[in-house]
């Protein structure tokens, strides 16, 4: 452009875009499992990592085998399913309608919101004396913490996603005349989708925290029995593979919700 | 079905937007309106179609609507308003299915009104692969397909490219002079009003105020580049508006 200076060499237009724009790498998320397992193995093998430390990952494999193989592995994994289920199920749906509820009416929203602040910091298993008080000691209280659990963070995912859902819509919804719970139906709830999926995400890894805490406190199958009875023990290969459980069912819940958000969002490029 | 507007009136608080509007939308005509932005053009066109009450005045259905109509005012937005998780099909069929229509009662008519709008190979995408003159097509099916007695189009052509513009015009003047419709077109663009407009309502700046309401006799399908005619009323418009366009930029926006 300026004439002024010598000419200099050509120089090639330095690239700067790309990124932000995450992409599915199937195998990475493998790999760095194995590679930390490996090195713990070779680690304890070699005693630059003393047993106390951490277990030999390849002993707790064989742990895992033996509770396989003694049937104990369903008779703690069972009663732990269906407390998540039923604790889940209850503080999701009844989230999701109070959350949508929220969005939608005035008075609800005026009235819930506060009350859902309020409810939200509380650590839910302070309330397990509570909840064995009102319920009984038995399933009842356990799903009564997981799903007071799940509910709060599941209403305030669903409300800001209500919330988010483009007004346009709505208003070309009217303008066609659709009556209300259409409108809600078709363009709401699923205008709305994402928001709550992603929330659900949240409130399911909540919920599994619960779980594990409610069957600590008084259970003789589940889990969380059976980490805690390791951990009285001092047993470290029990006690992980314990915790490997809870991870595997963290990876499966959110591998499901990976699943329906394939499917019912595929609409989003 | 003719829509009457007597003496319509509207403020938003304090601010007046409209004053004083009379006027009618004749059955089978296009009536366009135009004025300088924030005059009040979509506000007018949300008060016809009953999406907002206006201050003032009164807006009046004229006769009935025609056999089969199942949505008299029907409105086709600048944004299209499509849902993003249904295919064009399914797009349609969202505004049937409150009627009851369901079955090969709704296929017929998507099939129809995808026909007339050249859309037919494309009934299963979703809005996101189809370009943005496609979705204002599909939006102009959806409106077609519930059979209105009078459309209501608030700039449909203003968010495409001046090619597709041109296209979606000449779709318009082609879909009008098969079986006509009635419409009240908002836009801001004269091109658009001269091609399209059998009759034009110039409003002014905030608060909007009929200035002029110009008749064009020129039948739409005549209506070619470059007709001296139309020249002259497009630069006569622009006469008029362009004073209240440049007063309009100017002031202060207090809201
Ligand atoms: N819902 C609303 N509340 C308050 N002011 C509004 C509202 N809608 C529009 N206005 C104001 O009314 C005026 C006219 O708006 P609008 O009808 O959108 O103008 P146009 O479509 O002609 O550009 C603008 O000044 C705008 O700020
Ligand atoms: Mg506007």
């Amino acid at each position: 452009m300026s004439d002024s200076t010598a000419p200099t060499q050509p120089i090639e237009v330095r690239f700067r875009g790309g990124g932000f724009a995450p992409k599915a790498r199937r195998w990475v998320g493998l790999a760095v499992f194995i590679f930390l397992i490996g090195i713990t193995e070779v680690g304890t093998r070699q005693g630059w990592i003393s047993s106390l430390t951490l277990p030999k990952p390849s002993d707790v494999l064989a742990t895992f085998g033996e509770l396989w193989e003694s049937g104990l592995l369903f008779k703690h994994l069972l009663p732990s399913l269906s407390r998540l289920a039923v604790g889940a199920a209850i503080g999701a749906s009844v989230g999701i309608a109070v959350g949508i509820m929220i969005g939608l009416f005035s008075y609800v929203r005026a009235g819930m919101v506060p009350l859902v602040a309020a409810i939200f910091p509380i650590p839910k298993i302070a309330l397990l004396p509570l909840f064995v008080i009102w319920f009984g000691i038995d399933e009842a209280s356990k799903y009564a913490l997981i799903a007071f659990g799940t509910f709060t963070p599941t209403v305030v995912a669903t409300y800001g996603a209500v919330d988010n859902v483009d007004r346009s819509l709505i208003r070309m919804g009217q303008s066609f005349g659709l009556s209300w719970l259409s409108i809600v139906r078709k363009i709401v709830l699923p205008g709305a989708m994402p928001g709550i999926l992603s929330g659900l995400r949240i409130s399911l890894a909540i919920a599994i925290i619960l779980l594990v805490a409610a069957e600590m406190l008084g259970a003789e199958y589940g889990i969380g029995a059976y980490i805690l009875e390791a951990g009285s023990l001092y047993d470290l290969e029990r006690l992980f593979a314990g915790v490997v459980i809870l991870s595997l069912l963290g990876v499966i819940l959110s591998t499901i919700i990976g699943f329906i958000e394939h499917r019912l969002l595929g609409w989003r490029a | 079905m003719d829509i009457r507007l007597e003496a319509i009136s509207h403020s938003y608080g304090d601010t007046e937007v409209l004053r004083d509007i009379s006027l009618d939308i004749p059955n089978g005509k296009i009536v366009c309106f135009v004025g300088p932005s924030g005059c009040g053009k979509s506000t007018l066109l949300r008060l016809i179609g009953g999406l907002e009450r206006a201050s003032k005045g009164r807006i009046l259905q004229l006769g009935t609507p025609p056999k089969g109509c199942l949505n008299p005012l029907t409105y086709v937005f600048q944004d299209f308003a499509l849902l993003p998780w249904r295919s064009v099909q399914g797009n349609i069929s969202l505004v049937l299915e409150d009627h009851g229509i369901k079955g090969t009662q709704a296929d017929t008519i998507i099939a129809d009104v995808l026909a007339r709008t050249k859309l037919s190979d494309f009934s299963k995408a979703l809005p996101r692969q189809l370009s943005g003159g496609m979705k204002q097509r599909v939006a102009i099916a959806r409106a077609l397909a519930v059979k209105p007695a009078v459309m209501l189009m608030d700039e449909p052509l203003s968010a495409l490219d001046s090619q597709t513009r041109e296209l979606l015009m000449d779709d318009l003047v082609a879909l009008w002079t098969r079986q006509s419709f009635t419409a009240a077109y908002v836009t801001h663009n004269l091109a658009e009003a001269v091609r399209l407009g059998h009759r034009i309502v110039v409003l002014s700046r905030r608060p909007g105020e009929v200035r002029e309401i110009v008749e064009i006799d020129i039948p739409l399908a005549d209506r070619s580049h470059g007709n001296a005619k139309l020249e002259q009323t497009q630069k006569h418009l622009w006469d008029m508006m362009r004073d209240e366009a440049r007063a309009a930029d100017e002031e202060l926006l207090d809201v």
